[in-house]
């Protein structure tokens, strides 16, 4: 085999992440020149990262229980019951915001181990434990708020939904100090893992990546993290809530790659019964995976409702679907076992781009809905049939 | 109208790499119960299923005359039409669904389009009638027993005007009563002019109901016995199932047997759905350091249930008896404790339950042991990549490298990965299920090799096979298991594979002698 057919060859390996970017990119560029640039503007790029931050909260817990092959619907409810929760917790039983934000942490804690409980001990479908949880857990938000909205909140709450970092530069600097250090420190750091990552695997005669693709992929992230890092300077700095996402997504799919329990998620998704005869004790896993989903549900809740300075009984609804859409258009698999959560992350900013980029250009919410829906159709298909060419290919 | 009703002539099927049926001939005649047999393995359901359109005309050699005529069957259907029924060992029939339901499904009886449900019921309680069942034909298909849902199946294949029934193995699921219910009804079919082929390993019930047996080995016939003419014997039909020669397949070994590592005794095992029922029956056995033992048994004998219980309760219900390791009593509850207690069970069916085919070799192969690799639970990834190729490398597993997807690799290799897998968790006895099963010849003998390895290191190693010369060929000492029951325990030194079939096709009823 020539250099050439085997990098061709990996590269068709890779066609589905490879498409992921290409879809973002692609969409990205369509709409910078439709908006005329308010797309990429720095007002526009901090502002899809603080509008889309609870999704991609949700999506990286999502993405965790679609590997494991369970769903979750209830997230959209325990938002709203989080945030209700919290704003009783605030301003009803005056309690300090960081002290309602830990209970809130819990309280989803609790939500998961109850959902977790029927699921894992009891049997029963995650489909039907969370569909009842939708319901459940909208009627508490109910209950909770008595059908009112709770405003406001006070401004340390509110700085974890859209706080910004301090500005060193006091306001008078063309670009935010303490943004520029983050972004090439992170830039950095993604180098210097990826090289060292590279170099281990080639001790071990693992790498089939080619080295031009390789390289490619890494100026093009870290010119993606520094362009981020550019546009978000130039505006009010770095938002608190992309700190946070980013522990997670970092922290998360360490978790997913390296961890015995993010080992043993996969293998109940891939195959549950070779899990069980290997001795992994499938149900605590997906139990600890709901709690999971929940303490990240009550974060986006938490998230939300500081953002909009208002707890409402109407809050999260229909989050579920964005989020398990985000997973979907990530690449993970429907029947589990496959997924990762940089793959959801980004299928959820493809959404909050189309979101963001539609509502720019006025489309109405009715073609956003098809459209949407469209694109998460296209993606599966897309899946589907790589799937099955792949198949052909080795028979 | 002759006597023949089917004659298959010189039939052969290849399966990519395996001929599967050579030549093989078959004459039923009209209004006999024919008997098919032979080991696992040896092509009875593949004939079958060249029969009854499985494999559609075209996808074989040879002809099939039914009632003289040439037939050229493309499908169930096409075969259903000219009355020829099969009826598989795993039922087909919706759980959900009533009796009348199940027996008319696909052939409703039904006016405009709207079933006629007094019909449907009438005709089926006519046709539970005739096979003895008395059940409400709304009875639901879950409310019944395994032999009752065997009735039903047959109620069905007689609403379809059936002249020729094919029973694949119909006595594997069911106890004595209703084994003995059967084998009187196909009985009284054959007054009513219907003629049988049934395949069964069970001896005892060939020479009660069966006028003729052809023996397949191997994908040809060997003979055609008439059971009324010549006066023929257990023994006569072992010899024509076994009667191969044993060529060096095997590599050469001398064991070294040490002290006693796990004792199982009077274990009972009831099958998880039909608690009724026994699976495994009061079951004694022993494994020593350094020694290679088999279990012997033909399909539906409980090997598999048995090593499964053992790994962990992961089969079964109601199960009671005693395990113990080297000479302490322990508890097998759970898989992980099984693990713990160092037993590892390699399955026979490696893609349902071995393997997480979607995942790569280096993380199957951590899979059972990620604790070793780990701390504070964090897995090493350096280690994990070393020790997995490490065992691609001794293993010879053909994969580039580690990070190759397991669906994607042969047979024997995905085998490799599953012993790999067991070897890195290092037990000290471990129990492989059908270790060659689909595994082309020279791969067999790589892991042939690696059995004696792992003995000579010291483990108790149990190998449950459904072929005789790997049995022969490998092992030290070999249970049979009939039915449930350790029917015998013998030595290397004085094993044939006809002594053994004796013992794995012995009845119940000659437990006593």
């Amino acid at each position: 085999m020539t250099a050439l057919s085997s990098a061709l060859q990996y590269l068709t390996g890779q066609l589905r992440q490879i498409g992921l970017f290409i879809a973002l990119i692609v969409i990205i560029i369509f709409f910078q020149i439709t908006t005329n640039g308010i797309t990429l503007a720095p007002i526009n790029v901090s502002n899809l990262i603080v509008q889309n931050s609870y999704i991609l909260i949700l999506a990286v817990g999502m993405v965790m229980v679609i590997i494991a092959g369970h769903i979750d619907l209830s997230v959209g409810s325990v938002v709203a019951f989080v945030g209700a929760m919290a704003g009783v917790m605030i301003t009803q039983w005056h309690m300090p915001w960081w002290l309602a934000i830990i209970a809130c942490l819990i309280l989803g804690a609790v939500v998961g181990m109850w959902q977790g409980f029927w699921i894992a001990y009891f049997g029963i479908p995650s489909f039907i434990v969370t569909l009842a949880g939708m319901l459940t857990f909208r009627g508490l938000t109910q209950i909770a708020l008595q059908n009112q909205q709770i405003s406001p909140f006070p401004d340390e709450f509110r700085a974890l939904g859209s706080g910004f970092l301090p500005d060193l530069g006091g306001g008078a600097s063309l670009l935010e100090p303490l943004t520029v250090i983050i972004g090439v420190l992170a830039t950095a750091a993604m180098v210097y893992a990826d090289i060292r990552g590279r170099a281990s695997r080639r001790k071990h005669f693992l790498e089939d990546e080619p080295f031009p693709w390789f390289l490619l992929k890494l100026v093009f992230t870290s010119a993606l993290v520094l362009l981020i890092t550019y546009l978000l300077a130039s505006y009010r700095g770095t938002p608190i809530v992309l700190i946070v996402m980013g522990v997670l997504m970092v922290g998360y799919s360490a978790v997913m790659a390296n961890s015995v329990w993010g080992r043993h998620i996969y293998a109940i998704g891939g195959n549950a019964h070779a899990a069980e005869l290997s001795g992994v004790n499938t149900r605590r896993v997906s139990f600890t995976l709901f709690i999971n989903m929940g303490v990240l549900s009550a974060l986006a809740g938490l998230v939300f409702t500081a953002q909009l300075n208002l707890a409402n009984p109407k809050a999260g609804d229909g989050f579920e679907l964005d989020a398990i859409a985000a997973v979907f258009i990530g690449g993970a698999a429907v029947t589990g076992g496959i997924g990762t959560v940089v793959g959801a992350i980004i299928g959820g900013l493809i959404i909050g781009i189309l979101n963001n980029g539609m509502s720019i250009l006025g489309v109405g919410t009715e073609y956003q809905q098809l459209i949407k829906g469209l694109v998460l159709l296209a993606a599966v298909a897309f899946d589907v049939f790589n799937k099955r060419r792949a198949k052909a290919a080795t028979k | 109208m002759t006597s023949t009703i089917l004659d298959m002539r010189t039939i052969t099927k290849t399966f990519p790499g395996v001929k599967a049926l050579q030549d093989v001939s078959l004459e039923v005649q009209r209004g006999q119960v024919h008997a098919i047999c032979g080991e696992n393995g040896a092509g009875k359901s593949t004939l079958m299923k060249v029969l009854s359109g499985v494999y559609p005309s075209g996808s074989f050699d040879g002809d099939i005359y039914f009632e003289d005529k040439l037939c050229e069957f493309k499908d169930i259907k096409s075969s259903e039409a000219a009355g020829i029924v099969i009826i598989h060992q795993e039922l087909a029939l919706s759980p959900y669904l009533s009796i009348a339901e199940n027996i008319f499904l696909g052939n409703e009886i039904s006016t405009r389009g709207f079933v006629d449900w007094n019909k449907t019921n009438l005709e089926a309680s006519k046709l539970l009638a005739r096979v003895g069942l008395n059940d409400h034909p709304t009875t639901k298909v879950a409310d019944l027993g395994v032999g009752k849902q065997q009735l039903v199946e047959i109620a069905k294949a007689l609403s379809k005007q059936v002249k020729l029934l094919i029973l694949d193995e119909p006595t594997a699921a069911l106890n004595d009563g209703d084994s003995a219910n059967l084998l009187n009804l196909i009985k009284h079919f054959q007054q009513q002019g219907i003629t049988s082929i049934m395949i069964s390993h069970k001896l005892n019930e060939i020479k009660a109901v069966a006028d003729k047996v052809t023996i397949i080995r191997d994908g040809r016939t060997i003979e055609t016995l008439d059971m009324h003419a010549d006066d023929i014997s257990e023994e006569r039909i072992i010899k024509g199932m076994v009667g191969r020669d044993l060529d060096n397949r095997y590599p050469e070994h001398t064991p070294r047997i040490g002290a006693e590592l796990l004792r199982v005794e009077d274990w009972t095992v009831h099958h998880p759905v039909d608690q009724s029922r026994q699976v495994v029956k009061g079951v004694s056995l022993a494994v020593h350091a350094g020694e290679i033992v088999g279990i012997a048994g033909l399909m539906g004998a409980g090997r598999t249930e048995l090593a499964m219980s053992i790994f962990g309760h992961s089969y079964g219900a109601k199960i009671s008896g005693r395990v113990y390791k080297e000479g302490v009593e322990i508890q097998t509850n759970s898989v992980a404790a099984a693990i713990r207690h160092g037993i590892a069970y390699a399955t026979e069916d490696r893609k349902r339950y071995g393997l997480n085919l979607l995942d790569n070799i280096m993380r199957n192969v951590s899979g059972a042991a990620l604790q070793k690799l780990s701390r504070w639970g964090w897995v090493d990834g350096n280690r994990e990549r070393l020790v997995a190729d490490g065992f691609r490398k001794s293993m010879n597993i053909k994969a580039p490298n580690v990070a190759a997807v397991t669906g994607k690799l042969s047979g024997g290799n995905q085998q490799k990965v599953v012993l790999s897998k067991w070897m890195f968790a290092d037990p000290d006895v471990l129990i492989l299920d059908e270790p060659t099963r689909g595994i082309d010849v020279g791969a067999k003998y790589e892991i042939y090799t690696i059995i004696n390895k792992l003995a000579d290191e010291g483990k108790g190693i149990v190998v449950i096979s459904s072929e005789l010369p790997e049995l022969l060929g490998i092992c030290d000492r070999i249970y049979t298991l009939a039915e449930g029951r350790i029917t015998a325990d013998v030595p290397r030194e004085s094993a044939t594979a006809e002594h053994l079939m004796q013992f794995m096709t012995q009845a119940k009823d000659q437990d006593a002698e």
